[in-house]
């Protein structure tokens, strides 16, 4: 189906090619993954596929694109749009009419498909992706995983052959991410769609894979069998984490799989279970001084009761995850803790009682930092030398604080670059250096792992502990199960603007089925959370020996 | 897909226009065609242009109020008439505040005196202030309510119909023209909401004082955030076949664009000249016969390859007739009155008498009420639809 054959493209500018020497072949009916860490020319790759590299994206490409046979060096997207579906990880920008109903028929308008075969697909369609309820409702009122699922829907309906997924779930919650990776998946198997799909979160669809390609950093790619390729990958998935721990070969790529795997691995790890959980968040909350202090908290907008009546406690050293579905309030819970946000009722009380609602905006962030969910927001001038230096100013720190902080974040990023230039890693932490600044007690993230691949994300977890055992409180707002199993002590879960669930990290993510990260499904009902914890365990228990190496062959 | 099969095909006959049988079906719920209600909007504000008689000027803001509150869908845009009354409310006030200080004195019936502002010699002629005549706040106020006729028969029209509806029913030559000015549309809001995301991160930031620096610390980012969803949205609409040629030639789409724009400046340009008697004689008729001409050539161009379809047209039926013939009788009844009976439509404000209520013209906005009736009903609020 999509065939690529000796591809290299060069991006004017840019010293190095972002895809080199590429051949590829994805056959009819398969889900292809792509991997790789950001920035190393994924979204150039299925850039390729429906020809917007280099039609729309310039640069200069060596090799032959073949789709469906049509050569994409002579076809331009829109001449290949009846054959391949491209949705973005944002589906809002891509949306170009107002309805949900309009918005399927929009791309068979442009096929000139026979109004009468329109209105029989549009009705299809919506049945097949379980959004016929929602056909008169404007896109915009949407959430975040209906958007998606229409989304897909719209580019469904002119029949494409191939569909292009350019990180689908990365802002929806669990459960959003399942209903759509099911929709895929479900394309995949009933209708024979070629699906080629980057994703960031591979617990999430490793296991719907027929092929992994590997983007690595120098633009050469790896493509094969998904176990073979995954084992050796530095952006594995926990499961195969545990599963190369554990020396199972070939690596699962399931729950289903591991658990029937995991027979052994559990008797060994009997014996640990009283010593081993939550090697962070042992100590008891009550041994640290109580640093922010919420009761009754409310937020609405109009007659939308955002947060309802939220009572929090954060105590120094701890990390919070709040988690919830998207709209549930978590925002809004931030926005008002920190003080600039609205709020309805409730009082705040950080350290020796302040109220940062009541202060300027330029006292409260002393005591309340908020990074938001687009840290670029508060990113406005041309260098990040600049940005330091006017970050140092508001804060009233002395020059060049903010750069050492930078420094111990993410050592190395050059000051005169852009800062829209850089990584979304690097970018964030370039907006949390600027809110350290400030020093505050408590750290406030809005889902700060959107967007950031495997090692980012382990490089977020150490910050945050290092920022905890400072003294300081941090909370993060996530959706991302594995990331809150490794990187928080405690875990808040909200649903409709309440807190639902409030408790140490084992107890409220292995309790459910939605929340539950993988090695706690594996390994239920033993209480293990992460990786860490099962080698450390095994460490303890085998003297280092054997586990921890990988078989060969 | 077996019971979705079957539930599109019960669902299709209704898309089907035009078959003999299909009386009983225009009193079913449904939209009516956007132009439709802008025809009849564009003729109850033609007739309120050719008058100043008050009486006449308040018949037609009831008559479009009562329609709209018959006819108003529950849609997003269905809910803003509230706002153009009050837009209405405050031209009028302009207007009479303006000529009570700037001019008020044109009339020999002096309600009250206002204190005068010495004026330098070099300002002669201009006056701020002084006493007040009621035949010049009379003038005054049927002019602003002339104004605010237009703005409320603008208003209904915008809240029936859907102004972007409109603009997809335009002719498929104009097509690509269509689109863009949606997509401008959506922009609007769309920066409003990044605008208010980049303040309220700037608060986060901690910056006070310095109001000089919001330009750049906050358009900036806003209008980075608009290229970049731009971009997007443009590599979306290209993968989507936005601008597929589908082999025609490019010379002939050029012609055929051409053709239309043309039409349409000529048309415009016609409209005006025709209904404003002080332009030349030659951008009345001629302007205008150039200007369909060249249109209806670009249609038939057009016509000739078929390159995108559209989906769910809005039927143009017997109700459609109706309510825009209802807007364009009124708009001729009313010509008609001006002719026969100057003095009703115009009520003389010097000397300051009661307007006289023209019976002919008043019977003859009569008509604009109609569509409350013809136009079908509106559909219940979705969601027991399925």
């Amino acid at each position: 189906m999509i065939r690529i054959e000796g591809v290299t493209v060069r991006y004017p500018g840019a010293g190095s090619p972002a895809l080199r020497g590429v051949d590829l072949v994805v056959d009819e009916g398969e889900l292809c993954l792509v991997v790789g860490r950001t920035g190393v020319g994924k979204s150039t790759l299925l850039g390729l596929v429906n020809g917007l590299v280099p039609h729309f994206t310039g640069g200069h490409l060596e090799g032959r694109v073949l789709v469906d046979g049509r050569d994409t060096a002579t076809h331009p997207p829109r001449e290949l749009a009846d054959v391949v579906g491209v949705v973005g990880q944002d589906p809002l920008a891509g949306f170009v009419t107002d309805t949900v109903e309009e918005e399927l028929a929009y791309g068979m308008e442009q096929l000139a498909v026979p109004p009468d075969v329109m209105r029989k697909r549009v009705e299809e369609t919506l049945d097949l992706l379980g959004i016929a309820d929602l056909r008169d409702r404007p896109l915009r009122t949407l959430s975040g995983g209906q958007q998606q699922r229409v989304a897909i829907g719209s580019v469904l309906t002119a029949h494409p052959r191939v569909l292009v997924l350019d990180e689908p779930t990365s802002a929806l919650d669990p459960t959003a991410a399942e209903e759509v990776l099911a929709t895929v998946t479900r394309l995949v198997h009933d209708l024979g769609i070629t699906v080629v799909m980057a994703e960031h979160r591979l617990e999430r669809v490793a296991q719907y894979a027929d092929r992994v390609v590997q983007v690595h950093g120098d633009g050469t790619v790896e493509s094969g069998d998904p176990a073979a390729i995954l084992e050796g990958s530095p952006v594995a998935p926990p499961i195969v984490q545990l599963g190369r721990l554990a020396g199972w070969s070939p690596v699962p790529l399931s729950v289903r799989d591991a658990r029937r795997l995991a027979g052994p691995l559990r008797d060994r790890l009997e014996g640990r279970v009283d010593a081993a959980p939550a090697p962070t968040g042992g100590e008891p909350r009550g041994a640290h001084p109580l640093l922010l202090s919420a009761r009754g908290v409310t937020v609405r907008y109009g007659d939308l009761v955002a947060v309802r009546e939220v009572d929090l406690d954060l105590a120094a050293g701890e990390v919070v995850a709040l988690m919830g579905r998207n709209g549930s309030g978590k925002s809004s819970l931030l926005w008002a803790l920190q003080g600039s946000g609205p709020r309805a009722a409730g009082s705040v009380r950080v350290g020796e009682g302040v109220d940062p609602g009541t202060l300027p905006s330029h006292e409260a962030r002393r005591l309340v930092g908020l990074v938001p969910q687009t840290p670029g927001d508060l990113l406005y001038l041309h260098t990040v030398e600049e940005e330091c230096t006017q970050a140092d100013l508001d804060a009233g720190r002395p020059a060049g604080a903010c750069r050492a902080l930078l420094d111990r974040l993410v050592p190395g990023i050059d000051g005169a670059t852009h800062p829209r230039d850089l990584s979304e890693g690097q970018r964030l932490a370039l907006v949390l250096a600027v809110q350290l600044t400030a020093a505050p007690q408590v750290v406030l993230l809005d889902e700060p792992t959107r967007g950031l691949d495997v090692p980012a994300k382990e490089h977020l977890t150490r910050l945050l502990r290092e920022l905890a055992d400072a003294g300081a409180a941090v909370v993060v707002s996530t959706h991302d199960v594995e990331f809150a199993a490794e990187a928080v002590d405690r875990v808040v879960v909200m649903a409709q603007g309440e807190v639902v669930a409030d408790g140490d990290r084992a107890g409220v993510l292995a309790s459910s089925p939605a929340f539950a990260p993988q090695v706690s499904k594996v390994l239920a009902p033993q209480p293990w959370t992460t990786v860490a914890e099962v080698a450390a365990a095994l460490d303890l228990r085998e003297g280092g020996a054997g586990w921890a190496q990988r078989p060969e062959g | 897909m077996a019971s979705t099969a079957t539930e599109s095909s019960g669902v299709a006959p209704t898309a089907v226009a035009g078959h003999p049988g299909a009386r009983r079906r225009e009193r079913l719920p449904r939209p009516l065609h956007p132009g439709a209600w802008w025809l009849w909007a564009i003729g109850l504000a033609t007739a309120a242009n050719l008058t100043t008689n008050p009486l006449v000027l308040l018949l037609v803001v009831a008559i479009v109020g009562y329609v709209v509150s018959a006819r108003r869908t529950d849609a997003p845009w269905a809910k803003g008439f509230s706002a153009y009354l009050v837009l209405a409310f405050v031209v009028i006030a302009i207007r009479v505040v303006f000529r009570m200080l700037l001019d008020g004195g044109a009339g020999t019936t002096v309600l009250f005196t206002l204190p005068e502002l010495p004026l330098p010699e070099a300002a002669r002629g201009i006056r701020i202030g002084g006493p007040v005549a009621l035949e010049g706040i009379l003038a005054a106020l049927y002019d602003g309510l002339r104004l605010a006729t237009l703005l409320v028969c603008l208003g209904g029209a915008n809240v029936l119909a859907n102004p972007k509806r409109l603009l997809k029913s335009v002719p498929s030559a104009l097509h690509e023209v269509g689109v863009a000015i949606t997509v401008a549309l959506t922009v609007a809001p769309q920066l409003v909401e990044s605008g208010l995301r980049v303040h309220r991160a700037r608060k986060l930031r901690g910056e006070q004082g310095r109001r000089l620096r919001l330009f750049r610390t906050v358009a900036m980012p806003v209008m980075t955030d608009a290229l970049d969803r731009s971009l997007l949205l443009a590599a979306a609409m290209d993968s989507r076949g936005y601008g597929r040629t589908a082999g025609v030639p490019r010379a002939s789409r050029v012609l055929t664009g051409t053709l239309l724009l043309v039409g349409l400046a000529g048309a415009c340009v016609g409209t005006y000249g025709l209904l404003d008697t002080t332009t030349p004689r030659v951008l009345g008729a001629p302007a205008m016969a150039v200007g369909l001409a060249a249109a209806a050539a670009g249609f038939v161009l057009s016509g000739r390859r078929v390159q995108r379809t559209r989906y769910r047209p809005d039927p143009w039926q017997l109700p459609e007739w109706v309510v825009a013939g209802c807007g364009i009788a009124v708009a001729v009844i009313v010509v008609v009155a001006g002719a026969i009976d100057p003095a009703g439509l115009r009520p003389s404000t010097s000397p300051a008498q009661w307007p006289p209520l023209p019976t002919f013209a008043a019977l003859g906005l009569a008509v604009g009420l109609v569509p409350a009736w013809a136009a079908p009903p509106v559909a219940p609020p979705s969601g027991g639809s399925s």
